[in-house]
């Protein structure tokens, strides 16, 4: 069978379309998976019950395969609660958990990263520990961190790819449909690798100025 | 106004700090030494609680410290220091490192906490290095932006803890100037140092130290004239 990108052009737009599905989940997971990995990181500062709690969390999202924890939440756990989450709730809410386990330990690294004696000049001049966390250790941890951060999210962009399995139509379940109504696997799947590789090369991009805006040194 | 009563401190099973009994009156200058690890920092520490003592009352204003958590920060903010290693906030310009405590804890408006910054970097000798960050100074002028973040909280008294240790002769000598300045105005000085000719310059009273415990509290004079301890002798022939 010769190439032929006239059989599926029609399909472009429909490809495309795609792009706003996995933006959507990537973006929502991005955000919620910051916000507990921020919560997780300053929680865990503290030895504790707490801290072996969220040890465990991270544990199990980092050493099981995201496909696995997908099926387990969509399919899994229904079968014990029968409530059955739509698959955009499935997707948001594992992609958060899932990101927040990956974000929560490259915080720890960036809090770790942070001189101790400038949190103890803080401390010494009567700064409280709310402000030393949000004014001292946060902005300089971030600043440490952010290339592995801006990682972290890429992988989030590409592995939103395997929401296709809930019947989420984002770009990849997209290309499976065309395939099957063009029976043409080439062209689509050329397409959509190179949506998936333009909006990563933004967002290094993005992140790359935000590097630059942080810089201080 | 700062007093320690049986304070000691162990780390696991080493003693730091042995049944330690000081009073620190106002408005004079104290020089701690002593021999390395004979516990001079740690002492100096204790005082703002930056090591919690395993035993004993650290009474400040008539607070103990040791008891009394809500009081920490409010007594914190009435006692200065100055780090070893200078420890400024590296994302905050020399002007910003200033402005943060007087911010968040003195709750002063933005300009007021300028015009108190700059004031202060002035007085140290730094005015022409106001935005310049931490990275860009020079250690002598990192320790003293330190200095200058220390003294516009106007504290009661001022924590030194071996101030000039990561400096070379000159930078040394640039520091000493700016903490000599600040004998007699007011401030209760408690300096931890190796550099004993200036112990003998600018003190008031030597503290010294050794073996976790504190062996003599003397006049400056009456301490390098005729030490009591054969311990302060022998320290005092190895300086010569």
């Amino acid at each position: 069978m010769k190439v032929n990108f006239g059989a599926i052009v029609e399909y472009i737009p429909y490809l495309l379309g795609g792009i706003l599905v996995t933006l959507e989940i990537a973006i929502a997971a991005a955000l919620l998976g910051s916000l507990l990995a921020l919560i997780f990181s300053l929680l865990s500062r503290k030895k504790g019950i707490l801290q072996s709690a969220i040890k465990v969390f991270i544990d199990f999202f980092r050493g099981t395969p995201l496909l696995f924890q997908l099926a387990f939440f969509h399919f899994g756990i229904p079968q014990i609660t029968g409530i059955i989450p739509t698959p955009y709730i499935s997707a948001l809410v594992v992609f958060s958990l899932n990101s927040s386990a990956y974000l929560a330990e490259i915080l720890r690294a960036g809090i770790e990263s942070i001189d101790k004696g400038q949190i103890e000049a803080a401390h010494a001049l009567g700064v409280k520990s709310w402000d030393i966390s949000f004014s001292i250790i946060i902005p300089q941890a971030l600043r440490n961190v952010l290339p592995a951060i801006m990682n972290e999210f890429i992988t989030l962009v590409k592995e939103t790819s395997v929401v296709s399995m809930i019947s989420l139509t984002d770009i990849m379940r997209r290309q499976q449909i065309v395939s099957a109504a063009t029976y043409r696997f080439f062209e689509p799947l050329l397409v959509i690798g190179i949506i998936y590789l333009v909006m990563n090369i933004v967002l290094s991009n993005i992140g790359k100025i935000l590097e630059r805006k942080l810089k201080y040194d | 106004m700062i007093k320690l009563e049986n304070v000691s401190k162990k780390f696991h099973d080493t003693v730091v700090l042995k049944n330690v009994n000081i009073e620190f009156e106002p408005e004079k200058t104290y020089a701690i030494i002593g021999s390395s690890g004979a516990g001079k920092s740690t002492l100096l520490r204790c005082i703002n609680l930056l090591e919690k003592p395993s035993t004993g009352k650290v009474i400040v204003d008539g607070v103990d410290l040791t008891k009394d958590k809500a009081q920490l920060n409010p007594i914190r903010e009435k006692i200065g220091m100055v780090f070893q290693n200078f420890n400024l906030f590296a994302h905050m310009s020399a002007k910003k490192n200033v402005m943060f405590a007087l911010l968040k804890v003195k709750k002063m408006s933005q300009e007021e906490a300028e015009i108190e910054a700059v004031k202060q970097l002035t007085n140290v000798g730094l005015a022409h290095r106001l935005d310049n960050y931490p990275h860009q100074l020079s250690g002598g002028e990192k320790q003293r932006v330190a200095i200058a973040r220390a003294l516009a909280m106007h504290p009661k008294a001022i924590l030194f803890d071996e101030p000039t240790s990561a400096l070379d002769p000159e930078m040394t000598q640039e520091v000493l100037k700016v903490i000599k300045a600040l004998n007699h105005t007011g401030m209760t000085n408690i300096i931890v140092t190796h550099e004993i000719k200036f112990a003998q310059e600018v003190a008031d009273i030597i503290i010294f130290m050794n073996n976790a415990e504190i062996l003599e509290v003397t006049n400056t004079k009456e301490f390098f004239e005729k030490p009591k301890t054969d311990r302060a002798k022998e320290f005092l022939s190895n300086m010569i």
